[in-house]
């Protein structure tokens, strides 16, 4: 079983690169997009390489496709495990969904149905992963915008099974919960309390916008109260975890985002102390 | 369904809009197959515009959403990295704009430099590095970053133009057409325009001709006294680009 690591994080973008390498950040990991660094060479290499020195840093796909019915591309397992044996990463960790198939690489994270085969599916597939990397993965819950039906289970009985059947851990996005459960109309309380919360290693935590007909996954603006509430229910129930912001579109100053997180570790303190 | 059907009829929903396979997938889902469509096309043209920024500079912003739009329709993505999905773009380009040579060799030289920004790493040799080398044997390698395209007219003078916010100079067809040199230099990617004898000088040098062999096929095109200076001016400037990162047989002092 993956170890528990307790502390608070951020995703490291390109506009903080500066700020991570010239001063000490009060974080206690950072998460990179492993494809940005799985490349041959040249500056975006020697960044994660600097910035591995000063920090723990978690690796987090987009691209590895767990959920591809004629499996994964041995090249991209390939690439990943060079990558996860120079940095040492905390964790390493994709999503429940999948992107490729049959050659077409769709680049966008696409829904699983909850299916008997699916489940066999994504477990050959982290199998083949893990055993490729030669460590155990994170996998996280999806935003999604379709419910594809009939499903044999509910996607937090999939995890459960996942986690039971293959040894991963789960990463749990606590906004992909709320805007999946707004979208296809469950109980995100329902979700956090089903969830597998021993295998609970990582925390995302982040924003959403309302689209026409949907919420959208866009993670552009801070942390609504939504998603604090649900994250000030779900954390007594989880072990040590590492929790962190992801924002990835209209990136605000540093300073923003530490404050965010200092929301987090206040939320965190309240909710543990409450639960004692 | 099979999970393998749900995922190509997804395919051909993002791919061509095809209602029969959006339909397939499900009563109720169509607000959420707009947003998956949606997703994917605007995340190939965001990719697209952060990778061909001169192209788009040249052509105008709204000329370029449609050179996206066509390329979205008519090139898949296939890779598991968004970098590998502008190789194909320049070829667009040169389909779309015939007359416009320019236009694919600025998309070509957007390309490659983001290419050349991630190449694999090496050290490149200086001139000390070569004091000591039998040049009658020597065998010398070329940076990995390197990479060649076809020029035909001044775009290079163009990119260089744009990317200092400075007035483009007119389009004008080279006289005779040669080549744009692409490299990493450090960690900062490079280009120049060369002629196509020095082209075909590094495609000899890359493919392992010795350097004395190439002193004599310059010798022979241009007469023994030009071909060696040619070669040697060539040779110099290769080490002050950071160009040559290995000589063989390794009779090399370095440093």
């Amino acid at each position: 079983m993956i170890p528990s690591f307790g502390g608070f994080g951020l995703g490291l973008r390109k506009p903080h690169y500066a700020d991570f390498l010239d001063t000490r950040v009060a974080v206690d990991f950072v998460e990179v997009i492993s494809e940005n660094f799985m490349v041959d060479g040249g500056r975006p290499r020697q960044i994660l390489r600097d910035v591995r020195e000063l920090y723990p840093v978690a690796l987090h796909g987009v691209s590895m496709s767990i959920g591809s019915a004629d499996g994964l591309d041995g090249a991209y397992l390939a690439r990943l495990r060079a990558l996860v044996d120079e940095i040492e990463p905390l964790f390493v960790s994709d999503h429940l969904s999948w992107t490729r198939i049959e050659g077409f690489s769709s680049h966008d994270l696409l829904p699983l149905p909850y299916t008997a085969e699916a489940l066999e599916v994504v477990c050959a597939n982290i199998d083949r992963a893990q055993e490729a990397l030669g460590r155990e993965m994170l996998i996280e819950n999806p935003s999604s915008y379709i419910d594809f039906a009939p499903a044999d289970m509910t996607e937090w009985h999939f995890l459960d099974s996942i986690c039971a059947r293959t040894g991963c851990g789960l990463l749990l996005d606590v906004n992909n919960v709320f805007v999946s459960a707004s979208n296809h109309g469950f109980d995100p309380i329902a979700y956090l309390d089903g969830v597998p919360h021993d295998r609970v290693r990582q925390v995302h935590l982040a924003g959403h916008s309302r689209g026409k007909e949907l919420l959208i996954d866009t993670h552009d603006r801070p942390v609504p109260a939504s998603v604090w509430d649900l994250y000030a229910h779900v954390l007594p129930r989880l072990g040590p975890v590492a929790t962190m912001i992801e924002r990835d579109d209209d990136i605000p100053p540093l300073a923003d985002l530490l404050a965010e997180l200092d929301t987090a570790r206040r939320i965190a303190s309240g909710a543990l102390r409450e639960a004692a | 369904m099979s999970l393998l059907a749900l995922q190509r009829d997804m395919r051909l929903w993002l791919t061509r809009e095809d209602g029969d396979a959006a339909a397939r997938l499900g009563d109720d889902t169509a607000p959420g197959l707009r947003v998956y469509q949606n997703n994917y096309r605007a995340q190939l043209a965001a990719c697209l515009g952060e990778s061909f920024e001169r192209t788009r500079d040249w052509i105008g912003g709204e000329a370029f959403h449609r050179a996206v739009v066509a390329h979205v329709d008519r090139v898949p993505p296939h890779s598991w990295t968004l970098d590998a999905y502008g190789r194909d773009f320049p070829a667009t380009l040169a389909a779309l704009y015939p007359a416009d040579p320019e236009v694919a060799e600025l998309a070509w030289l957007d390309m490659a430099l983001g290419e050349a920004f991630v190449a694999t790493d090496a050290v490149a040799l200086t001139a000390d590095d070569l004091t000591d080398i039998d040049w009658d044997r020597a065998v010398l390698r070329l940076t990995p970053t390197l990479d060649l395209g076809d020029l035909t007219t001044n775009a290079t003078a163009i990119w260089s133009a744009l990317a200092e916010g400075e007035e483009p100079p007119s389009v004008e067809l080279l006289p005779e057409p040669g080549a744009i040199l692409v490299w990493r230099q450090g960690y900062t990617a490079r280009f120049r325009a060369i002629d196509q004898y020095e082209r075909q000088a590094l495609l000899s040098i890359r493919a392992g001709m010795r350097f004395a062999d190439l002193c004599t096929a310059m010798a022979d095109a241009f007469g023994e006294e030009a071909g060696i200076a040619r070669a040697g001016r060539m040779l110099g400037r290769w080490i002050g680009d950071g160009l040559i990162v290995a000589a063989q047989p390794s009779a090399i002092r370095r440093r």
